[in-house]
């Protein structure tokens, strides 16, 4: 029994050290050296603890542990299956880098005291935890609200300007929004039995009309959290609001919570799903996907820039997850099983990519002040340390072999050429323009990421401050180093990794046991399909055509080099404000998907003595849809508000009415 | 039998990495005849990169490392992508550890290297020619990978021997679907190889350049790696269409012999020269966009990939 109940305990011990650890940090709330020394470290410690216990707890049977805490007859039920699992592996090992970096990375104690900050960051860790771990509705609910309030909180850490308490505001509001759709789904899901534990759920026979009900609630609620179009405004919001650190765990750990409460709702709540509802999700994943690559593109801002490439990765996740429901619902378990594990990688692989590209950031934030691309540039030679991770962050999230952005890409590709075999006419036809979608996005990312590295790391210091910045200190080096080994490892063994991803389906029903994906080192998915990929022999060519053609050339040329000044087609007078600009390798983006912007261009006259060129862009989903609805609501309120006088008689003749009306009742 | 694919496997690598600089020296010949200008020799690319690898290499002042790895890796994942692209033979080992849409990650990967030395030095030009490389890839890209997404649907696999081994032994069937990627490939070898309508391999014009905006802080070995993976580039676009296209010829699965590689010689040989000459026609007969059109022509190979993608679905389903 006791081998059996050791990960669940395991788990539940590790996550309550998390809230331990928290609150050691109110002990001397002042000191940063108790915290960046002690603490987070100590809470990376934990983060790769929970990784391992649940990396080796996949496979294992379901545990379910009842606890009788809290308010009499609401007893907390906890449940721990492979799903949850991979999610907490995701926020362990993802955490372990980002604490780490953490460590280094809140060394000044801006805004709000290292302590607290040390109780909230691990309190909102713990807190995604419990979600994982929640097995009925109340628990989840309190765990999804503390992770809501604990990154609020974390999101205004610099509270003191206006602009961040904004950014924080919109974040609650759009988090509540969810909140309430999670909500009123678990209360059709429950169906009529009022019992509001998991396993009632699964029990519920629901008619289909409120399974479709209970699937679009849910896919509201937890698509508002993801940052689905178009309830993505938050994003580019908090994101930059946030220190680096919690940017990296909200994008990379707090959105995929929201990928497992729509996969646990869809694949183990509900039973059977309806073919038009992964539809629905695909539909949403892919304008999702577009939309937030195609923004990134023309963002200034580093952390906007990334904040919308997450609204994009996002968007994968959940395309992936639709045709995973569309299979399943034609009956096609193989592509099923296949399009979920993509889900599962791409989810694993972007909390590291994406929290590594965050941390990268926080450090050139530090070293330099500077969010603005515009004002950065050449600091590859000033933060080695910092450029050469994040050089392999961002080829990762561009989807580039041999690192781990591919694999997931390559799994979704492969899925979606099972699409034609769909038993539904048009429905097989309309799938698989699904794929050149994801190509476009999948290309377009290498687009930003070029444009993210090639501007911030790459040219010449946009300006003068920028020669005095200064490399990363050790800790965030090691969370960097952490986090881009993840990279680069998940790219190199996949095999390993989907063998223990592939027992998710497995559990959930999807899959049949036993499925392969070909030998250790061959990643083979499709049986009857040609269709493999080996990556280290692929890196192992790769580099062996690299090295053999360093040594046939270095043969010839023996060495010689001088270094001189820029050629640039003869032109002396050459300076770093001749760069492009984060605007100009925007602009044929601008200029292709315009529709797609709200923009505002300022140019100048030929006879401006002073010439300047401005191009504001804006998201048209806020003009169009939050600004209305928001006018709206501001409209009810005042029509509300008439009925404040303010006047003690006015007050009196409301009383006077309203009992006038009772006593006409009971009359 | 695996001894004698490893072979063909080598020789492969071997012929496109020496016949590349040839096969754009045919190019340009094809070119001069048709502009009624005297051919250059066809030896002109060779010596250009002799002569290139034996000066002396001078670096900007502030490049990084990231500058001077560039063109090894730019050249070694071309090496690696010819090793993936069936020329002669079908029965490749090394195709198993990447399939198409690796072999498309590939091409990106080098993309993006290029675009990012070309960021380091930052000069105006540099990253000028980033920005448009980019813009043109990440068209050209996805328009590629939905090209040999039909191919794929047609022979049920991804690995592109098999595909052309598939479409090459079948029983002779017309696939309507292939005619329409089959345009949309042209364009995008195209535009992906800097040829005439997207960008001109003979200018230095600055408005008008791309691939070779990139290179200008190129110089001596560096600049002829660069050169040398452009024209294997070129080999391997070449190649590709070959495979997709007119998959005939080549020493299929089936009868791996050394006779069907003597003969698959030959008949590469002569594709070649015919799609050189092909290419080299098309070249003159069209003008170059202005780079704001240049969209336009790529997005029309987007669609026209996935209107075959359609037509395919369609006659199937």
């Amino acid at each position: 029994v006791s081998t059996a109940l050791a990960p669940m305990l395991l788990l539940v011990s590790l996550l309550a050290l998390w809230v331990a650890i928290g609150f050691l940090g109110l002990l001397r709330p002042t000191s940063l050296r108790l915290v960046a020394h002690i603490l987070f470290p100590l809470g990376a410690a934990v983060g790769v603890a929970i990784a391992a216990t649940a990396a080796f707890s996949i496979g294992s049977p379901a545990e379910q542990w009842v606890l009788v805490v809290g308010l009499p007859d609401l007893p907390v039920h906890l449940r721990r299956d492979d799903l949850a699992s991979v999610f907490l592996f995701l926020l362990g090992a993802a955490s372990a880098g980002i604490s780490m970096f953490g460590a280094g990375y809140f060394r000044r104690g801006e805004g709000t005291l290292p302590g607290l900050l040390c109780l909230q960051y691990h309190l909102f860790l713990a807190a995604m935890g419990a979600v994982l771990l929640a097995d009925d509705a109340y628990s989840f609910m309190v765990a999804w609200e503390s992770m809501a309030l604990t990154s609020y909180f974390l999101v205004t850490t610099q509270h003191r300007i206006p602009e961040i308490r904004q950014a924080g505001f919109l974040y609650l509001l759009i988090a509540h929004l969810g909140a309430i759709g999670i909500l009123l789904s678990f209360g059709v899901m429950q169906g009529g039995s009022w019992q509001f534990t998991f396993d009632a759920m699964r029990a519920a026979d629901l008619p289909p009309a409120w399974g479709s009900a209970a699937f679009l609630l849910a896919l509201l609620g937890f698509g508002a959290k993801a940052g689905l179009v178009p309830m993505h405004v938050w994003l580019p919001e908090a994101h930059p609001a946030a220190p680096s650190p919690v940017s990296a765990l909200m994008s990379g750990v707090m959105l995929k919570t929201a990928v497992y409460g729509a996969l646990r709702v869809t694949f183990d709540l509900l039973d059977d799903p309806l073919w038009w509802w992964g539809l629905v999700a695909m539909a949403l994943g892919l304008f999702s996907a577009l939309y937030g690559v195609v923004f990134a593109a023309a963002q200034t801002d580093m952390k906007r820039l990334l904040a919308f490439s997450s609204i994009e990765n996002v968007g994968l996740l959940f395309t992936g997850f639709g045709l995973a429901l569309i299979f399943q619902s034609a009956g096609m378990s193989a592509p099923a099983g296949l399009a979920l594990i993509a889900v599962l990688y791409h989810a694993v692989n972007h909390a590291f990519m994406k929290g590594l590209l965050f941390v990268g950031t926080g450090a050139v934030l530090h070293a330099t002040g500077q969010r603005n691309l515009g004002r950065l540039g050449g600091l590859i030679h000033r933060m080695p340390w910092v450029a050469w991770p994040t050089l392999i962050g961002a080829l990762a999230i561009a989807g580039l072999p041999p690192l781990n952005g591919f694999v997931s890409e390559w799994l979704l590709l492969q899925a979606f050429l099972s699409a034609h075999e769909v038993p539904r006419l048009f429905l097989n036809m309309l799938l698989p323009l699904g794929t050149a979608v994801v190509a476009l996005a999948a290309a377009l990312a290498g687009y930003v990421m070029v444009k993210f590295f090639g501007i911030v790391f790459l040219g010449r210091p946009r300006e003068a401050a920028l020669k005095d910045a200064h490399d990363a200190g050790w800790r965030e080096r090691a969370g960097m180093l952490w986090l881009a080994a993840g990279c680069v490892l998940l790219g190199l063994l996949p095999n390993q990794a989907i063998s223990l991803l592939a027992l998710v389906p497995v559990q959930l029903g999807i899959l049949e046991p036993g499925t392969t994906f070909g030998r250790w080192w061959l990643l083979d998915p499709v049986a009857g399909r040609q269709a493999s990929y080996a990556p280290l022999v692929f890196l192992v060519i790769v580099l062996l055509c690299v090295v053999a053609t360093i040594f046939f050339v270095s043969r010839i040329y023996r060495r010689r080099v001088r270094r001189g000044a820029p050629w640039d087609c003869g032109f002396v007078r050459l300076d770093s404000r001749m760069q492009d600009t984060a605007e100009g390798f925007g602009q044929p983006i601008r200029h292709i998907f315009e529709p797609f912007f709200g923009m505002r261009r300022e140019l100048p006259r030929p006879t401006d003595p002073a010439p300047h060129y401005r191009v504001e862009v804006s998201d048209r989903i806020w003009s169009g849809v939050y600004v209305p609805a928001a006018a709206l609501v501001q409209r009810l309120a005042l029509s509300v508000a008439q009925l404040q006088q303010g006047r003690i008689s006015t007050y009196l003749v409301y009383s006077l009415v309203t009992l006038l009306v009772l006593l006409a009742f009971v009359l | 039998m695996s001894g004698l694919s490893w072979l063909i496997q080598v020789i492969e690598v071997l012929v496109a990495l020496l016949a590349a600089p040839l096969f754009s020296g045919w190019i340009a010949q094809c070119r001069a005849v048709l502009q009624n200008r005297t051919p250059p020799s066809i030896w002109v690319p060779y010596r250009n990169i002799r002569k290139l690898l034996i000066k002396e290499a001078v670096l900007a002042e502030h490049a990084s490392p990231l500058f001077r790895t560039a063109p090894y890796i730019v050249f070694g994942t071309m090496i690696c992508a010819a090793a993936i692209v069936p020329s002669m033979g079908t029965n490749l080992p090394f195709s198993n550890a990447a399939d198409a849409i690796a072999l498309v990650g590939l091409l990106a990967t080098a993309r993006v290297f290029m675009a990012l030395a070309a960021m380091d030095v930052g000069t105006a030009f540099g990253s000028l020619g980033a920005r448009r490389e980019m813009m043109v890839g990440f068209l050209a890209e996805p328009a590629l990978l939905i090209v040999i997404f039909v191919a794929s649907l047609i022979s049920q696999s991804t690995a592109l021997p098999t595909i052309a081994d598939r479409l090459a032994t079948e029983a002779f069937a017309l696939y309507p679907a292939l005619a329409f990627t089959a345009v949309a490939f042209a364009l995008v070898l195209l535009a992906e190889n800097a040829r005439l309508p997207v960008d001109n391999p003979a200018t230095h014009l600055e408005l008008t350049m791309i691939h070779e905006a990139m290179l200008l802080e190129y110089s001596a070995r560096h600049l002829a790696l660069m050169e040398w993976s452009a024209a294997l580039k070129l080999f391997n676009y070449a190649c590709i269409g070959m495979a997709l296209f007119v998959p005939w010829g080549a020493a299929t699965t089936a009868m791996p012999t050394v006779p069907a590689l003597l003969v698959a010689i030959p008949i590469l040989a002569l594709k070649l020269l015919v799609s050189g000459a092909v290419l080299a026609t098309a070249e003159t007969a069209f003008a170059k966009l202005r780079v704001f059109r240049v969209p336009e022509l790529l997005a029309t190979a987007f669609l026209l990939a996935v209107l075959g993608l359609l037509v395919h679905l369609l006659l199937q389903g």
